[in-house]
């Protein structure tokens, strides 16, 4: 039995901040109807046409992202211009126990579902909305993806190194976190559900959930008045909480090949003599200045150009293997087909499940990070071609005959 | 569906202050949390929606509360200020895990318990005798949630990991840095791999709460921190996946597999501004000219010429930028005139104004600039807490979501060494577990 099994979800999300969310209780079981419109195509959700594509063919059914973030739902079409339309969501609501979204700020409201009107629908219905400033506050009517998301929350800023402009993350960080939290504010409230009955509209603003990532940084302020935008800061390569020396980023042998570590403590650093005061040119780590914490925090721009240059003539890889075997924290910078392919920490950990998509083929997709020895998820269907479920939810589920479901598509409703 | 009725339905008013009537989703589940970095977070997430979360420690405190920065930079194990927001709205005891007694009373708690949070090394607790599986079938309602760098069972189960090592070996590095190659590709700040496992932690809790809702049944949980980054990466995994590309890292925007362009100002007090989307529509460019009208700029910026061309033609498609050379200047026009109003404006008044507009704009923010904001603070996200020992009300992050009918919570600061050692001493009744006392620093 699949834990969720027993919950539907009428699902409006879109591109990665909301469909990751529902994505996740898709894997879990929950029956997620995903709910596109025909006229556009789906196209309200713009990862439907956009690469990366498995090969030549384009167009709204071959869109790489979209079919990742998809997975394990149905799809269906629906026309919420059209009076007949907004009876048929009326319908899907009132059995379905999470209406989730992730509009821009009142746009559900405007297509006539305000929460007032899904409760009306459904009593003990749970809402989550989740877009980038929330639905209550001055800037709820603002516009943001991922990247704005980062910059208004902190997470751009503190990403980076001292004199240069903020690094970012580099992808959208908060897209992912806007589903998973999306997917924790739905779980929390299907359990206060359970417990009392009573459903509710949760309010999630995406920059509010990035802003709790950063809390140690923030208490550094309110605290002690120490903003991080002062001199020298970030340099988020390095650790100040808590404060290791050596941590940093160092190049490695090859073009473009980079090797971490991180000193967390004076074993740490004893290990590390052992390593770079065997080789010919690593008697710089006997220095006794560097025993100790303090003295290592202290000259850190020195230790770091050591370091810097002793791995730069070695292979990632190579490195790793003999700091890992000395119990200290030294890894490769891994490619994406590094980790994917060769690293038995994803690997057997069935992290990159297969599926068949009706129009790319056999495709492989994120798994979850999580693993559960009773309900574990399951990945296996891939991501619905656009109204590919419309026969089994509005026929199956929701009992209309196949004359009916005809003379909606006629009508342009699904 | 024109934005002013789309906005009629939004409220700007701050928010009201939870109901203190109302108790938080997960009140009256005990969690018990056995202290380490790694899963911190995720214990935070589940006190602060109301879970009564009891954090042992070993006799002598955990290594954590000696992570700077300090309140006040004193040194101070009961002044870390990592250690008060992975901490705070928790309870805590101290036990010796590598006494028999301390065992015992452990065991005895986490039979009181619904929900045990570790991350301990696999094999640690099982060698102590604290094995799960066991008390996972003395107490079959437990849910155990465990938190490793690379998971419970796979190979790399014992390699040692920090934040750092797990976001450069699991993707998140490759993708983060500058366009110059030279300069070393960098790590994200504020500890993310940790946060990222945590996220997935909790969510894999809640899915198991819902089930043993549903049959009475607990389970265990394995979370891998590597996992967890290495899909925490967006189009570099499944690009990767999909099309066996690989995406280099760029200046302040999306790691690429072909590099991007983007246009970025020197704001008039001097921060790095991305200047967004330069306009293609005729509204967008009535927008824009309308902008730098408001402003008294139409003479400084000479680019209203070709906007109002772009209007007129009823905006520019891109598809044609190479057939007409008219269509790139209207285009480099608007550019143009975003980076002049950016390099005029602070970046707070260019962020904001443009918004105001409909023009989707950044500001990056410092985080400390997040919590003086109009918008965080009419949420109510900044939320101060007393603390009675450093004489001054603390200000801390708020909630990642609201929920108005069982509302996120900050009820008490991290706890003191062993604050709450009675708790080892009272049998749980019932389900009544919540704990009056007020704490108190």
């Amino acid at each position: 039995m699949a834990a969720l099994s027993h919950l539907r979800i009428c699902d409006f999300t879109g591109q990665l901040a909301g469909a990751g969310a529902t994505r996740t209780l898709a894997a879990f079981g929950a029956q997620v109807i995903k709910i596109e419109d025909p006229v556009t195509e789906g196209r309200w959700d713009i990862l439907r046409g956009m690469e990366p594509f498995v090969d030549d063919r384009r167009g709204i059914e071959f869109g790489g992202g979209f079919q990742n973030h998809n997975v394990e739902k149905l799809g269906i079409t629906l026309n919420l211009r059209t009076e007949r339309g907004r009876e048929l969501l009326t319908e899907l609501v009132r059995i379905s126990d999470v209406v989730a979204e992730n509009f821009a700020a009142g746009v559900l409201a405007h297509l006539g579902f305000p929460y007032e009107r899904l409760r009306e629908i459904r009593e003990d219905v749970i809402y989550v909305s989740n877009c980038g400033f929330g639905h209550r506050g001055p800037y709820s009517s603002f516009k943001t993806w991922g990247p704005i998301v980062q910059a208004c929350c902190g997470l751009t800023f503190t990403s980076g190194l001292p004199d240069l402009p903020p690094a970012g993350w580099g992808y959208s960080y908060m897209d992912h976190h806007g589903g998973n939290i999306m997917a924790l504010a739905i779980l929390m409230a299907l359990v206060h559900r359970n417990r009392t009955g009573e459903g509710q509209w949760v309010d999630m603003s995406c920059t509010d959930a990035g802003a709790t990532l950063l809390g140690p940084v923030v208490l550094d302020y309110t605290v002690n008045g120490r903003p991080a935008r002062r001199p020298g800061s970030p340099y988020s390569s390095r650790s100040d909480s808590p404060a290791m020396a050596p941590h940093n980023i160092y190049p490695a042998l090859g073009d473009d090949e980079w090797f971490a570590i991180a000193c967390r403590d004076d074993d740490d650093w004893r290990a590390l003599v052992q390593i770079f005061g065997a080789s010919d040119d690593g008697e710089w780590a006997h220095d006794p200045r560097h025993t100790t914490r303090s003295g290592r925090l202290e000259h850190q721009d020195e230790l770091d150009a050591r370091i810097a240059a002793w791995c730069a003539r070695r292979d990632k890889f190579a490195m790793q293997k003999e700091m890992i075997a000395a119990n200290v924290p030294g890894v490769a910078v891994q490619r994406p087909g590094e980790r994917i392919e060769d690293d038995p920490g994803t690997t057997e950990w069935g992290l990159w499940p297969w599926v068949e998509h009706r129009a790319m083929g056999r495709v492989r997709v994120d798994g979850l990070p999580v693993h559960l020895s009773e309900t574990d998820w399951r990945i296996e269907r891939a991501a619905p071609l656009l109204g590919q479920d419309n026969d089994l939810v509005y026929g199956g589920i929701l009992g209309l005959t196949d004359a009916e479901i005809g003379a909606l598509r006629a009508e342009g409703v699904i | 569906m024109a934005r002013a009725q789309i906005g009629q339905h939004l409220s700007t008013d701050p928010l009201e202050a939870p109901d203190p009537a109302r108790p938080g989703p997960l009140t009256g589940l005990r969690v018990v949390e056995l202290a380490g970095e790694y899963a911190a977070f995720c214990g935070r997430l589940l006190a602060d929606y109301g879970a009564e979360v009891i954090l042992v420690e070993p006799p002598g405190g955990a290594p954590q509360r000696w992570y700077e920065p300090f309140v006040d930079d004193t040194p101070d194990p009961e002044r870390s200020l990592w250690f008060w927001h992975y901490h705070a709205n928790k309870f805590g005891v101290r036990l010796d895990l590598d006494d028999a007694a301390g065992r015992d009373a452990f065991c005895d708690l986490v039979a009181s318990a619904d929900i045990v949070v570790e991350s301990e090394p696999p094999g640690r607790l099982a060698a102590l005798g604290i094995d799960d599986a066991d008390l996972r079938t003395d107490h079959p309602g437990l849910i155990w949630a465990s938190v490793t760098p690379f998971g419970r069972t796979t190979s790399r189960a014992h390699e040692p990991a920090t934040d750092l090592t797990i976001l450069a070996n699991a993707g998140p590095v490759w993708s983060c840095g500058y366009d110059d190659h030279s300069i070393p590709p960098v790590r994200g700040g504020g500890n993310q791999a940790y946060h990222t496992a945590c996220i997935h932690a909790a969510i894999g809790i809640l899915v198991a709460l819902v089930h043993r809702d549903r049959t009475g049944i607990g389970q265990f949980v394995d979370v891998s921190m590597h996992a967890a980054s290495n899909v925490t990466t967006e189009f570099a995994s499944y690009g990767w996946l999909v099309a066996g590309t690989t995406v280099q890292r760029q200046t302040c925007r999306h790691a690429s597999v072909h590099p991007t362009q983007t246009t970025v100002a020197e704001s008039a007090d001097g921060r790095y501004q991305p200047t967004g989307v330069p306009p293609r529509s005729a509204r967008e460019f009535r927008i824009l000219i309308d902008w730098i009208d408001d402003l008294g700029w139409r003479d400084d910026i000479p680019q209203v010429a070709l906007l109002e061309v772009g209007e007129e033609r009823g905006g520019v498609n891109m598809a044609d930028m190479f057939d007409d050379p008219l269509v790139a200047e209207i285009f480099g026009a608007g550019r143009d005139a975003l980076v002049a109003i950016a390099s005029r404006l602070t970046a707070y008044e260019f962020f904001e104004q443009g918004q105001r507009r409909g023009i989707a704009l950044p500001v990056i923010y410092a985080p400390e600039e997040v919590m003086e904001d109009v918008h965080f603070r009419a949420r109510r996200f900044p939320t101060t807490l007393e603390h009675e020992g450093i004489g001054r009300p603390v200000t801390y992050t708020g909630a990642p979501f609201v929920m108005d009918a069982s509302p996120w919570r900050l009820q008490r600061h991290a706890p003191r060494l062993g604050e709450h050692q009675d708790l080892l001493d009272r049998r749980r009744s019932g389900t009544t577990t919540r704990h009056d006392d007020k704490g108190g620093r």
